[in-house]
């Protein structure tokens, strides 16, 4: 017989992790868009799109995205595991956030990269 | 060995009118709210995203939208709901670390936690919307 407990160290450390280094690129990439937002005061098409012209901006607006996505997957999963009960609707429902927020990363790098 | 635990005799309090949720759980309970609504509303400002950065068309059919007094009204509590998660978040890395996880350091960092973001938000939010 296994007696195993599955609540032991380890088991989920890494999302645990990616949850966390996700929030920091997030809180430091906010920071960073209202300094620029504020100092900018993009009031129209060309100054907007001047903010996600550089190089800089852009990538860093990517790697927000990409954060935002990753650490919305891991934040859903634990809703779904906290109040779905049932493995199938579980499943189901995990799949389907998988799937839009994968859907989600191509939109928004179509929307970076056609500016 | 962990049936035992589980048996364990623990105090019971179901008088349930003098249950309430202390302000750190009122704070953690709008984290989650909050971070399933910035979910739903994903597409949503996707849309707006991409309609602003288009074409001239288009970020004129993105003003229209955001002008309107009910979405700037959706906006500010997104707005609302992005700075506390922003807030709560840090407050939680900080508690990772291990600082300000004694009782009262935690109501008063709850408290902190939402009087920054609502500050946060009338700031930005008059800024950006009005």
């Amino acid at each position: 017989m296994v007696n195993r407990i599955l609540v032991g160290a380890h088991y989920g450390l890494k999302d645990w992790i990616i949850q966390r280094a996700t929030a920091i690129i997030m809180a430091v990439y906010t920071v960073i868009f209202l300094v620029v937002i504020g100092s900018v005061g993009p009031d129209s098409l060309e100054s907007w799109r001047g903010v996600f012209a550089g190089g800089f901006m852009r990538f860093a607006t990517f790697l927000f995205f990409i954060s935002l996505f990753y650490h919305a997957w891991i934040g859903l999963r634990d809703i779904w595991m906290d109040y779905i009960k049932p493995d199938g609707l579980r499943l189901l429902l995990m799949i389907a956030t998988a799937t839009v927020l994968v859907g989600y990363a191509g939109w928004a790098i179509r929307i970076l990269w056609r500016t | 060995m962990a049936e035992m635990a589980i048996k364990k005799k623990r105090p019971k309090n179901l008088d349930l009118p003098t249950i309430r949720l202390p302000l750190p759980g009122i704070l953690s309970i709008i984290h989650r709210i909050s971070g399933a609504a910035l979910f739903l509303l994903l597409p949503f400002l996707l849309w707006l995203f991409e309609s602003s950065l288009t074409s001239a068309e288009t970020f004129a059919s993105f003003r229209e939208v955001v002008d309107h007094g009910l979405v700037k009204l959706i906006l500010l509590g997104l707005i609302w709901f992005y700075m506390h998660h922003f807030c709560a978040g840090i407050r939680y890395l900080l508690l990772d670390v291990h600082i300000g996880a004694d009782l009262k350091s935690a109501v008063l960092s709850s408290k902190v936690v939402f009087g920054v973001s609502i500050a946060l938000t009338l700031i930005v939010g008059v800024q950006v919307l009005w």
